[in-house]
């Protein structure tokens, strides 16, 4: 055994990632085949899992019921399908405004002399470093009726003898998307960073030396060689926010439901384990052919490893 | 031309993202001096130091003085509780996952075998799906083995297999590897072999190379594995909602409970304080790994 470990390198190898393998089979693999067969499954009236195979529950899914009024034996239900594209929307929205609001950032901590880059990296992360949880009870004092941000125009208002009403901006679907935005920011900052800090600063004076206007040199060199960092970057942030639920649940309150709040809803509340099994396959599916077409389009880069 | 000239539009966007960023902080922080007990507006400092006066909700006077919130933090049992859980869970899944994705790293950067295609891909699983597909499927996972278990042994009360801290730590290792394995392969891709072969030239055998010459060098990378491990664990949310039992609650999830509930200024304090801790942690990292490269 000892002599084998010394001489083969390839059972080298196997005994170092065998551990990983472990965890990576019993707390992935594993679940992932456990969700799948539940989902598959009925409930039955104590709450636990009859198995089986059957599609019902991705059919109720996409919204064909068989709870029906009026006599039909089928009709369609879009409550849940409207979860689906809500939270699909909402993750492209955020994806779209993180970009716009990362990349001069990320472009201006670049362009840094390099001294400086460091502290201005570092700021980023600090606000990252209060919890997640926290940030969201940030944004709810924010947002309030009665909060900072209503108190402080309120404030301007009356400095300028304007009426002021205050404005209802929680449990409003802007709430959370300003709320999914703050949470997930720096993740599209970093790779965006790392791509744009690669180009050679040089290329720049090329370009301008070559006539080019900045807007060309942005469009025909910075954007293209910044790709890799927009491609993990918007990975890094559509996928955590497709499956978010705490954000939508403290500032969306009752009204925006997305695919993670139906899943916790159906595990924790309803107590129909085969049903949330099956919006957290169709959650992983979404996700997963999202990243693999994006990637297969633009490739992965290494960037996402820079976090 | 100046490289390092940028536009007015980029200069003016960066400002109002920072401030973006910061303005949440910054109340937060604010409003763990508020005397306001419903923490609603902020209705001023606590100026007066004395036994504890409360006047329809607002906090004339406090033994701690303006640092009212943090004193009652610190008397909370559920807070000290859940500290102590946070950072017992961090510690031991930090430590775990550092050393198994280290290994993991070295056999997947250096090391040809059979598994291998498959070890990459469920290494990066963790990382392209949402948090809470995985966070479902272990809990799947242990309800169904806890069911069965409990009843194969005919098990009752408090010998039952339940979720509970024992739970959370495995989830936390399992989901820290990935991110562990990933830092430390960057920095062995940009390793020098020559100084390994030097090494073994030298006399030194292959245990010997890699804790004198190997290790020492990829440990910036190692840390910094650590240190995200650490941080991923701290701020854990979903993972830990579903494989938490009675008992067994972290900060985070304490907190998510409060703001379903009513919200004193405890909270922000809690904030400052975390924020204080994480950023002297940080300070303390980065002194040791320039000390190291």
């Amino acid at each position: 055994m000892l002599r084998k470990l010394r001489e083969d390198k390839s059972f080298q190898g196997t005994t170092l990632i065998s551990p990983t393998l472990l965890f990576m089979v019993g707390l992935l693999v594993i679940p992932l085949i456990l969700t799948l067969v539940i989902s598959f499954g009925s409930r039955a009236a104590d709450g636990t899992v009859i198995y089986g195979f059957s599609f019902h529950n991705y059919v109720r899914l996409f919204g064909i019921s068989t709870e029906c009024t009026g006599g039909k034996t089928i009709c369609f239900d879009p409550t849940y399908a409207r979860i689906l594209s809500r939270s699909l929307s909402l993750a492209f929205n955020t994806t779209v405004l993180a970009i716009l609001m990362a990349y001069p950032l990320a472009y201006f901590i670049a362009r840094a002399p390099s001294k400086k880059r460091n502290t201005f990296l570092f700021l980023i992360l600090v606000p990252m470093w209060t919890n997640f949880v926290i940030r969201v009870y940030a944004w709810m004092m924010l947002l309030r009726t009665h909060g900072v941000i209503n108190g402080v125009l309120g404030w301007l208002a009356g400095l300028f003898g304007i009426d002021f009403t205050p404005f209802e901006m929680l449990y409003t679907q802007g709430a959370v998307l300003v709320g999914m935005v703050y949470e997930f920011l720096p993740f599209m900052i970093l790779p965006l960073y790392t791509s744009l800090e690669k180009i050679d600063l040089s290329l720049y004076e090329a370009s301008a030396d070559l006539g080019a206007s900045p807007i060309r040199t942005f469009l025909r060199m910075t954007l293209p060689l910044s790709m890799p960092g927009v491609v993990s970057g918007t990975i890094l942030v559509f996928v955590p926010v497709m499956g978010t639920f705490i954000v939508s649940d403290l500032l969306g309150g009752r009204q925006i439901v997305l695919i993670g709040n139906l899943i916790q809803n159906q595990f924790l509340i309803a107590r129909d384990p085969t049903f949330g099994s099956a919006a957290s396959i169709i959650l992983m599916i979404m996700t997963l052919i999202v990243t693999y077409f994006y990637t297969r389009k633009f490739g992965l880069s290494e960037e996402i490893v820079g976090i | 031309m100046n490289p390092h000239r940028r536009s007015p539009l980029v200069i003016v966007s960066t400002v109002l993202v920072y401030f973006f960023l910061y303005v949440p902080v910054v109340v937060l922080v604010l409003f763990a001096f508020n005397s306001s007990k419903t923490n609603v507006n902020f209705e001023g400092f606590i100026t007066q130091v004395g036994p504890t006066e409360i006047i329809s909700g607002n906090v004339l006077q406090s033994p701690c003085g303006a640092f009212h919130w943090f004193c009652e933090l610190a008397k909370n049992a559920e807070v000290r509780n859940a500290t102590r859980n946070t950072l017992t869970i961090a510690l031991i899944s930090t430590f775990t996952s550092t050393i198994i994705g280290t290994l993991a790293a070295i056999a997947l950067q250096r090391y040809n075998f059979k598994l291998k295609t498959f070890s990459e891909v469920s290494i990066y699983i963790p990382i392209v799906i949402p948090e809470i597909v995985m966070g479902i499927g272990i809990l799947v996972l242990f309800s169904q083995l806890f069911t069965l278990l409990n009843g194969a042994l005919n098990l009752s009360g408090d010998s039952q297999f339940t979720l509970g801290l024992g739970t959370v730590i495995v989830s936390h290792i399992a989901f820290s590897i990935p991110f562990v394995a990933l830092v430390v392969r960057a920095r062995l891709h940009g390793f020098d072999k020559s100084i390994e072969e030097a090494s073994m030239d030298l006399g030194a055998n292959e245990l010997v190379t890699f804790w004198r010459v190997t290790l020492p060098s990829i440990m910036p990378g190692v840390l910094s594995g650590a240190l995200l491990a650490f941080t991923l664990s701290l701020d854990d949310f979903v993972i830990t909602f579903f494989t938490t039992g009675p008992g067994a609650s972290t900060l985070p999830i304490y907190v998510y409970g409060l703001l379903r509930r009513i919200v004193t200024p405890q909270v922000n304090a809690l904030s400052a304080v975390w924020i204080l801790i994480i950023l002297v942690a940080v300070f303390f990292t980065q002194r040791l790994q320039n000390r190291q490269t």
